[in-house]
Formats: C-alpha cells, structure tokens, sequence
C-alpha cells in the first residue's frame, strides 16, 4: 500500500475514474496544464490530454453551467472551483441549476457533477479562500455535501462521489492537504456517502466533529483522556445525507455529546446534528448538546484566526461543561 | 466518449453583410414588411411545402397563444408567458434546425420546444407546476424551460461542449431577451464559446421590454449583437419580424457551428404584442402608438402576404389551422387536467437517485 497526502490521495481518485469511465472530464481554473493551485489535478492533463483534463476561462457561474450541460449529455464532470469563496458566484448552477435538474425533469435528466472546492481555515490565506460554507449547501435540496478527514477517506469518498449519479459538493480542507500521510489502497476502492466514521472510541461524551476538526477534537481527546475522561470521536464525512444513526447509537453509550464545526454557530452542520439528535435521542441525553463553534462574525482570514477557530482547549471545555452538568 | 477536439483548428468563417464589425448594423431582412423579397441573396432554400409548413406554425402558435391567454384567465394554465408577435423569432429558428440539435429555452420559449418535439400538454403540465412536464421523452432533445434568466445560456454551452467532445456535428441554441442579454450567465457563456469554439447559437428575442424595463435603458452598447465581438464569436442582428431571415440567420449560424466555425450571437429585433405574463399590464409601460407601428409588423401578415403572392397561402388556411390549433389546445389541456396529481411522496423520491434515509422518513408526514 502506498503513503499518501491528502491531495495526493484526492489526485489517484480522479486518475483511477478518469481512467476507468471515459465520460469524466475534469475542468476548472488553472487545473490543466499546472495541476491546479494545489496540484490536486497535476500531471493529469498530460497523462489524459486536453480533452479530458482542462483549463476554463475565469467564470465560476460558466464553470457550473458547463457542468450542467455536460452532465445532460452523458459526461461526469468534476469541477474545481478554486477556492470556497468562489462559490458564491456559481451559486445558482450549483444550487440550483444542478441540485434541481433531476426533479424538474422528473428524473429524465440529472447532474453528475462533483463540485470539489478546497474551503477552511488556518492557512493564513487571502480573504473569502478560507471560509466553511457547508452549511448553505446542506439546506440546499437535491445536492450531497462531503467533507472528509483524511486522505484514505478523501480517495474512497471521492471515487463514490464521482460514480453517483446526482450532484456533491466535495470540500476539501485546506489544513488538510498535506497535514500527513496516510496507507492508501492503490487502484479502486470506494468509502460509502452517507456514513459516518467511529474514528476514537470512548464512554463518557460523544465529540462529533468533521474534516479540520476531527484532528482537533483527537487533540483534545488526548487531554481529557490525560484526566481520566474517554471521549468517543466521530467522523461525520458526510454532512448531506447525515449518518444520525452512528450518532445515536454512540450516544446510547456516552449519553453526552458536543459538536464541533469551523463554521459559525448559528444554524449549519451542528444546529442540525443536534435538532436530529433532539427527535432521536433525547430520552438518552443526560445533559444538553453544545456546539464549539466560530462566532457569528465574517472569517477572520489570516489575523487572528487561530483564535477564531475552534481549539482542543474549547472542546475540552465543552466537553467537562457537559460532564459536570 | 471523446472524438472531437477542443482545439480544432477554425475553420473560415462566411462573411454575412449584417454580421457585427463595428459601430454600424442594420437588421438582416429577406421580406418588407408587405411581404416583398427585398434582399433575394439571403432566401433561405425551402420548398413551396416547407414554406406553407412554416406558416402552418405561425398560425398554429398564434392561435394556441390566444387560446392560451383564455386558459390562463380561466386559472387553468399557471404561470404562462404570451409569444404572440414572436411566432418569427420561434417558429423560424426552430425550424432551421435539426431534431438532433439541442433547444435550450427560456421560460416564453415553449413553442420551440414543443415543435421540436415535447407534447403540448406536457408543456402545459410545466406551466401548472406538474413534475411530468419537465420529463422529456428520450429522443427529444430540449431542456425544460428556464426561470433564472439566463442560466440556460450555460447549458447550451456545456451542451456544446458535449457535442463537439463527441465528435457529432450538432448544434445546441438558446434562447433568451433583451433583458437577459444584461446577465452575468450571458457574457460568461459567450466568452466561453468563444473561448472553446463550441457549436452553439445564442438567440436573443430582442422584444424591447425586459417585462417593463426598455431596451434602451438595458445597455449603452450599440445593438445586442456588437457583444459578439468582446466574446470573439460572430454576432448579427435581423429582423425577427422576418421569419426568413431568421431561418436564413440560423441555418447559416447552424453550418458555420457544425463547419467548426464557433458560435452565433443572432440579436433578432421582435415585439411582445401582449403582457410579459397574464399579470402584467403593457399600457403601463408602452404606447399605443407604438403598439400600433409594431403590428404593421406582424410575422404572420408578412410572410403570409408573401405566400399568398405565390398562391401558397389563403384565408381559409388560416381558419383551418386556427380551428385545428384550438381543437389541439383543447385535447391537450384536457389530458393535462386528466394527468394525475404529483404527491410528496413522488417528489420525495425525485431529489435523489435513492432516496436518503432522512427523506425516506419525511414521507411519513404525508401518508
């Protein structure tokens, strides 16, 4: 088995499906001939040709569009859009016009687009590159949403996301890209959309976390276990369709939880978790679900964002405020 | 799946006199408005039977346009966008093409689509908000209509993109107004066009009302069609009024596209005769007097005076065809109130190709 970064794990998904089914293109700004700003796509523009693996003009709605068009006719796009901010101007095909296609034809069409996008914070990147914006797309009907926390994840969730036959949002953390290295099977293997991932196990309180985050609550893991408390941590890799029964099922055992995401608090990927856990598990719960989470304020990109972010400190806290209640 | 190239070389493109090359355009005719051929170099090639067939349309889409308005006052129709005045622009850029080419439309653009081969009453179930509308049957290659302005642009881009990848010479066309030629979507899929030399017409139905607002306060550009030039794809501008210029300006467009020329920005100059929808009030934005200039206009009169010139075209046609177009209005609108009603449930399941757990479970409230 090889040792694999994220993005090197995230590039062997795309060369093992563009080598497998001719109809996937992958297309975006600067993906071709450079590989991408982060070199997720590099070498496969030689490796494929210019037909399969291309440049696009700068235009995130055309981008969106393209894909959508491209879908109808038998393609399996996988778009890059640069960085997460870049989004907002590809809103409507992503949302909309792609999340939409296969209930306004009544299935005749549908999308299978993979809109990956690198997002998250730490990274001391420019303005608008680093934000979670997750939750604008898990309120959004008809699309899938994925995150994951690593590169074994990143490659088998990708290769299921580019085989599904309805539109995802693939979001890729920034921190993540090259934060380790993983064994990662060679060739084809898939990690199911839709199921969440027990990455720690523990009795005393449930940490449900995502991408960045997992490896934050590991860390503060480590330091409750340091007092004797056992955290179990789970790995949501999917936000859209949500795995609530992992959750529930955890919680039986540990009958407290905190949810940890880089977004703001209000509303998102915890607001929903714990809504879900609120109709499934209350009778289970011993003490109320907290959220650590970014204030409601814009991502302070760069500055002080270390101390914007969620750290193992809050989640420790978090954690003893639902232990002690 | 890939034939084509995305950098096939270009070939050279045919010069038209009313493509945009500077600040000067003047619309591309065939017919004055008393129906006398004016310009004979640019009569598209049809048969006496495919004239009278595309008079046919005309008529029918009138008819069906009037039948419809009466629907849509009896609440029966939903939401529906009158085409009356632009039967030209419809019917003719239609019939210029091939069923294998791909219709992209906007949301007045029904009557493209629905010559191109979707029953009428499954357009009529679109305009009642019925899931079964949007269904397509295979072989009919449309989109369903399109509500962001603009956002079809796009598609027919990405759709063009598909057909030159494949290596299939054919064409995809899209439709939008005056209004949407002021969207983001629009420049993007031009450049992009431009950029990828796809096969792709990008038709504007320049009704000088974007619902209210005037084209004169869309843009401070010359014509519509100069924006061909920023996107390095040709651009010309005819008279919609003209159904055989625009058949003319799109099978020309259609054969530089399948040539590998690129694409077509068509700006044809056309009028709305009603409301933007059936809750729209035009005497508040228009004048009579300009409704008055503009029906002197009217595409059916034209080329209806054109064909009755050469014995092709009578009166009673005319009758024959309204009654034929009522009578299919009727039958159609019937078999939409007959279709059974979508349930939550149907809707559920159309999210997704397999329905998610948490959905699954919302169903439940509807049972």
């Amino acid at each position: 088995m090889a040792q694999m970064n994220m993005i090197e794990a995230i590039k062997d998904a795309m060369r093992v499906e563009l080598r497998r089914d001719q109809n996937v293109l992958i297309f975006g700004e600067d993906v071709g001939h450079v590989g991408g700003v982060f070199r997720a796509t590099e070498g496969l523009q030689a490796e494929f040709g210019e037909n399969r693996v291309f440049d696009t003009p700068l235009a995130e709605s055309a981008i969106g569009g393209l894909a959508v068009g491209l879908g109808t006719q038998g393609f399996r796009p996988i778009a890059e859009i640069q960085f997460v901010g870049f989004i907002y101007e590809a809103l409507d095909q992503m949302f909309v016009q792609a999340a939409r296609l296969r209930f306004r034809s009544g299935g005749r069409y549908n999308a299978p687009i993979v809109f990956r996008t690198p997002f998250g914070g730490g990274v001391k990147a420019a303005e608008l590159h680093t934000d979670s914006l997750e939750g604008l797309a898990i309120q959004t009907p008809g699309i899938k949403v994925i995150v994951p926390s690593n590169p074994y994840d990143a490659k088998g969730l990708l290769i299921s996301a580019i085989r599904d036959n309805d539109p995802v949002f693939f979001m890729e953390h920034l921190n993540l890209y090259r934060a380790f290295r993983d064994e990662v099977p060679e060739g084809e293997y898939t990690v199911p959309i839709g199921k969440a991932n027990i990455v720690r196990e523990g009795a005393d309180v449930t940490i449900i976390a995502y991408g960045l985050m997992v490896h934050t609550a590991k860390k503060a893991a480590d330091e409750l276990a340091k007092e004797g408390i056992n955290a179990e941590i789970i790995d949501l890799r999917t936000l859209m369709p949500l795995d609530i029964e992992t959750i529930v099922e955890s919680l039986k055992k540990t009958n407290r939880a905190i949810v940890v995401q880089e977004a703001q608090k209000t509303s998102g990927a915890a607001a929903e978790v714990i809504a879900q856990i609120n109709e499934k598990a209350i009778l289970h719960l011993e003490a109320p679900v907290l959220r650590v989470a970014g204030p409601d304020t814009v991502y302070p990109f760069a500055q002080i964002e270390d101390t914007w972010l969620p750290t193992p400190a809050r989640i420790v806290k978090a954690a003893k405020q639902v232990l002690e209640f | 799946m890939s034939k084509g190239s995305l950098d096939a070389p270009a070939k050279p493109v045919n010069s038209l006199t009313h493509e945009v090359h500077s600040e000067d355009v003047a619309p591309l005719q065939v017919l004055s408005p008393e129906g006398e051929v004016i310009n004979p170099d640019y009569m598209p090639d049809l048969t006496d039977e495919q004239l009278k067939e595309v008079m046919y349309r005309m008529v029918f889409t009138r008819a069906w346009d009037d039948r419809a308005i009466n629907l849509g006052r009896q609440g029966r129709l939903g939401f529906y966008a009158p085409v009356s005045g632009q039967e030209g622009t419809m019917v003719g850029s239609e019939y210029a093409l091939t069923k294998e080419d791909f219709v992209c439309p906007g949301y007045r653009d029904m009557p493209q689509i629905v010559w191109h081969g979707l029953p009428m009453y499954q357009a009529f179930l679109y305009s009642r908000g019925h899931q079964h509308g949007g269904q397509i049957p295979e072989g009919v290659n449309v989109l369903m209509p399109q509500i962001i302005i603009g956002a079809q642009i796009l598609h027919a881009t990405g759709i063009a993109m598909g057909f030159k990848l494949k290596g299939e010479k054919r064409v995809a066309i899209t439709y939008t107004g005056d209004g949407g030629s002021s969207e983001g979507d629009f420049y993007e899929g031009l450049n992009y066009a431009g950029s990828f030399k796809l096969p792709v017409i990008y038709f504007v139905q320049n009704n000088g009302y974007a619902i209210t607002t005037p084209f004169a306060k869309q843009t401070g550009a010359q014509s519509i069609a100069h924006k061909a030039l920023a996107a390095g794809i040709r651009g010309l501008q005819i008279d919609g009024m003209d159904v055989l210029a625009v058949i003319y300006a799109v099978q020309q467009a259609a054969a530089i596209a399948r040539d590998g020329g690129g694409a077509t920005l068509i700006e044809a100059l056309t009028y709305r005769f009603r409301p933007h929808s059936m809750s729209d009030d035009a005497t508040k934005y228009r004048t009579k007097e300009e409704e008055q200039e503009w029906s002197l206009r009217d595409p059916l009169i034209r080329f209806g005076k054109f064909l009755e010139a050469k014995g092709l075209w009578s009166d009673e046609d005319t009758a024959r065809v309204r009654e034929e177009a009522k009578n299919a209005v009727n039958e159609h609108i019937k078999k939409a109130e007959q279709t059974e009603k979508m349930t939550v449930a149907g809707l559920i399941d159309s999210m997704f190709e397999n329905t998610p757990a948490h959905l699954e479970e919302q169903k439940a409230d509807f049972q």
